[in-house]
Parts: structure tokens; sequence; C-alpha cells
């Protein structure tokens, strides 16, 4: 789609976007939720959600996104699904070992989080697995409802050591 | 997440998991020897046994692979119950292409109660890759999700949903890295994360092109990884300029470079297999000079038979396998 590609290519540009509507949205969800039904708002987020992240990302509606922390590209683009890559089969010029003709999501990403400013790095954090049942809900909901961030007990088990 | 100063040292794994064969020869400061086995398109255990008789002799563990190339052979699992029945010690290649977390889990535990100590978690060569691309691909989890859920398996005594284990698995950890394809300047940073999630030792993707190789290694012990991980490079002997070719061009992830390829087009074709095995002895003698390598990965595909006189030739030819 025409300019999407040269956004992707600025994600110091999308991840101020990102923190942006993240405040925006943290401030007026209490309000939304007392005054729109439960459904309604599920609905209209995730029809929000599949036109500007659609547009800016290819966005999958994994309904956990972790843009942020992948330099603002989408990892669910990556035909393996991997949330902690690259993989070992990229090619030598870049592209993607199941689709030639694309370039690897992953190499994409580490080469957008270096140039990146408040979430630089954040690339190398360990993601959890993907939590399939909240395939095609809102993300955004998920994020203020706390719902992306739950693991399963034995995920944090380590952690809490 | 886990932070750096909490990953525990290659040493600290020790009473976790001292019953692989493969840690104590490591721990011991060997340079270890594994080699990759041909798992069989048969029913018939004596196919399996077949393939491993000529790496037995020569070798400190043996991988079976999991539907390698995402073609069908017999499972890892079985390959690896069969031999160590036999008395060899295996690694069990596990990859997310084929199999959800449920499977995942079961199978570890499985592969435990059959024998199995060693684990190199893998996320999988795509099924496009292989001859049955219509098939569905899982990928549920990547490879650091499975190496993380082995870890809590065996150190936690449970399974990802957090039910308790009567008895969690004892593993030696591994993952793969492949130093040879881009992004290569930031390919010591996944090794990190592999670390933090679990893995113990390494295996890596086939080592063609050392200058490559070294420039990884300088900055992987930049950030003390060598100290870290068991480090086993991988190698393999090329028949021809044409099986070279068809490995770089059709199976995910392998870079040879030109002056390889070279080489062995300007060998008379007698002499073809004898310069292929010469310039793996060479690369070996090369790594393992090289700080933080701890041993090297043999994957010699259906050239088994040339294994021991790599291993003879290479000058690290030491002991048996089987017990």
């Amino acid at each position: 789609m025409p300019g999407s590609e040269w956004l992707k290519n600025r994600p110091r540009l999308l991840e101020g976007v990102y923190a942006g509507s993240k405040s925006a949205l943290q401030l007026l969800y209490p309000l939304l939720k007392r005054i729109l039904p439960a459904a309604f708002t599920e609905r209209l987020f995730v029809w929000s959600e599949e036109i500007s992240k659609g547009y800016l990302f290819n966005c999958q509606m994994c309904g956990q996104c972790i843009l942020h922390s992948t330099g603002m590209t989408c990892p669910m683009n990556c035909p393996k699904n991997l949330r902690n890559g690259p993989c070992g089969g990229v090619r030598q010029n870049g592209h993607c070992e199941v689709i030639p003709e694309m370039p690897c999501v992953w190499v994409q990403a580490w080469r957008r989080d270096a140039q990146m400013g408040r979430y630089a790095g954040e690339i190398q954090l360990l993601q959890p697995p993907v939590n399939r049942a909240l395939q095609n809900s809102s993300a955004w909901l998920n994020l203020l409802e706390g719902t992306d961030a739950q693991q399963p007990s034995g995920w944090t088990a380590i952690e809490l050591e | 997440m886990l932070n750096s100063d909490q990953t525990p040292s290659a040493a600290d794994w020790e009473l976790q998991s001292g019953e692989s064969h493969l840690l104590q020869l490591l721990k011991a400061g060997h340079f270890a020897v594994t080699a990759e086995l041909n798992a069989p398109d048969s029913s018939d255990p004596k196919d399996v046994y077949a393939n491993v008789a000529e790496l037995g002799d020569v070798c400190d563990a043996i991988n079976a692979t999991d539907g390698s190339g995402a073609n069908c052979h017999m499972s890892s699992v079985a390959c690896c119950a069969l031999m160590a029945r036999a008395g060899y010690e295996p690694v069990l290649q596990m990859g997310c292409r084929d199999r959800n977390r449920i499977a995942i889990q079961g199978d570890l535990l499985g592969a435990a109660a059959l024998g199995v100590r060693n684990v190199l978690c893998l996320t999988g060569d795509d099924v496009s890759a292989g001859d049955q691309p219509e098939a569905r691909r899982v990928f549920d989890f990547d490879a650091l999700h499975l190496l993380r859920t082995a870890r809590i398996m065996r150190d936690r005594g449970v399974l990802l949903s957090g039910r308790k284990l009567t008895t969690p698995p004892g593993f030696f950890l591994g993952a793969a890295a492949n130093p040879f394809v881009p992004p290569q300047d930031l390919r010591h940073l996944r090794l990190a994360k592999k670390i933090e999630a679990g893995a113990q030792f390494i295996q890596t993707q086939y080592c063609y092109d050392v200058p490559v190789f070294e420039s990884f290694m300088r900055r992987a012990r930049d950030m003390g990884l060598h100290e870290k991980v068991y480090l086993l490079v991988g190698v393999g002997p090329l028949r021809s300029e044409r099986a070279a070719e068809f490995m770089r061009s059709r199976v995910p992830g392998v870079h040879i470079p030109d002056a390889v390829v070279d080489r062995l087009a300007k060998t008379p074709r007698k002499g073809k297999r004898a310069e292929g095995i010469r310039i793996c002895v060479e690369i070996i003698e090369e790594i393992k000079r090289i700080e933080g390598v701890h041993g090297v990965h043999i994957m010699a595909y259906r050239q088994e038979d040339a294994v021991p006189e790599i291993v003879e030739r290479a000058g690290i030819l030491r002991q048996k396998t089987r017990k």
C-alpha cells in the first residue's frame, strides 16, 4: 500500500506514535468503559486495529502486540511465527527462507530496533510463547486489561526462583 | 525476563544433569566429536544400527534428526531410544515445525524415559523445504520457547501449565546457531538469548567460512559467552561442486563460499571425494584452535563412512560412544 513501506522504515516515528496512542488509550479507556457496551468497544477496537495496524504493519491480529520490542516490525509476518527470531534459514541476500522475494522480517526488526529511541534494545528480551487464544481479539484491549501480559505459571517459574 | 547475571555458567549445570555422558566429557575438557545419524526411511531397527555403525566408534554422541529438511524419516525419539538401548549416547533433535506445545512436552518426557539425556532444541526447516510442502506448519513455539520449557521441566519439575511432574527429566540442553547467514553482525546476540533461555551446548550450522566464524566467536567472547556454553562447530565433507551447489541453493541456511566450490570444481572427477574430505579436515584443524570451540559436529549425509577418516586425520580421535 502507498506510503506503508516508507513508514515501516521510520521506526523512530512509529514508536512515538505507539507511545502516544498508548498513553491516550490509557487515559480514555476508563471513560470509554463507562459509556460504551463492552461488546461494542471490542468491535470498535478490533476494527480500528485491523485498519490502522493492518496498513502500517500488516498486522496479523495475534492480540498481543510486541511491536515496540521488535523494531516496530510485526513478527507474526514471519512464516514460522517466530517471537524470538531470526531463524537460521535467512538467505545470503537477507531474504526469507520460505518466501524468497520477501526480506526477512527479523533481519528488518533487528536493524530497525537499532534506529529506535526509547525502546531500542528491547529486541534482546526473551519473548514468551504466543497465547493462541487471543488470535483476532483486540491487542489494545488486551493491553489495557493486562490480558496480554498473562503467561502460563510454568513459564514464570524460573523468574520466581 | 532473566538478565545476564542470573544466567548460570556452564559449570553450574553439572549437578542438575550429570547423567549426560556428553556433558561429562565436555566438563572434563575433552574436545567432543558428535555426528549426525541418517535417520532411515524404514520401520526396521536394524537400519538405524547399520547407519550408526560407522559413527559409533569415533563419536562421543550421535544426533538423531527430526524430519530434517522437512522430509519424513523415522522419528528422532525412536532413533534415540534405539541408540540408547544399544549403548550409544544419543542427542535428540526436537523441532517446532511438526508439534504444538502439548506434544513437545509429552515427547520430552517420553524421550527422557527412554534414556535420552541430550536434547538439541530447534525451530526447524519450513515445510516448503521438503517433499510434502502441502503439510500444515505448526510453529506453536519457537526454539527459545522450547529451550526454556525444557529447562522449566528439568529445573522446576513442572509443565508449562504449572502442573507438577513426578520425576523431572535430567536433560543436557542444546541449541543451534548459524553464524553464516544475515544478520552476521548480530548473530552472537541471538546466541546470548539462547543461553539465557537455557542452552548449555551449541551445535552450529555447517562451517565452510572460517573467517566469518572467527568474527562471530570474537563477538561471542567479548560478551563472555564462550564461558557459558559448550560450542561444537558443524562440519561436513562435500562430495563434489555439484553437491555444494545443491546444498547452498536448496538446503536452508547453508553458506558455502565460492572458493570452496571452485576448489572442488578444479579437482579431477576421481579425486573430488578425497578433496572434499581434505577440505573438511583442514576446516576442523583451523577451528579447533579458536578459543571457545569445544568440539565438532560432523554432518556427513550419505557419507557416514568418511567420518572415521575425518576424525582420525583431523587429530581428534579419542574414544568410543558405546559404553
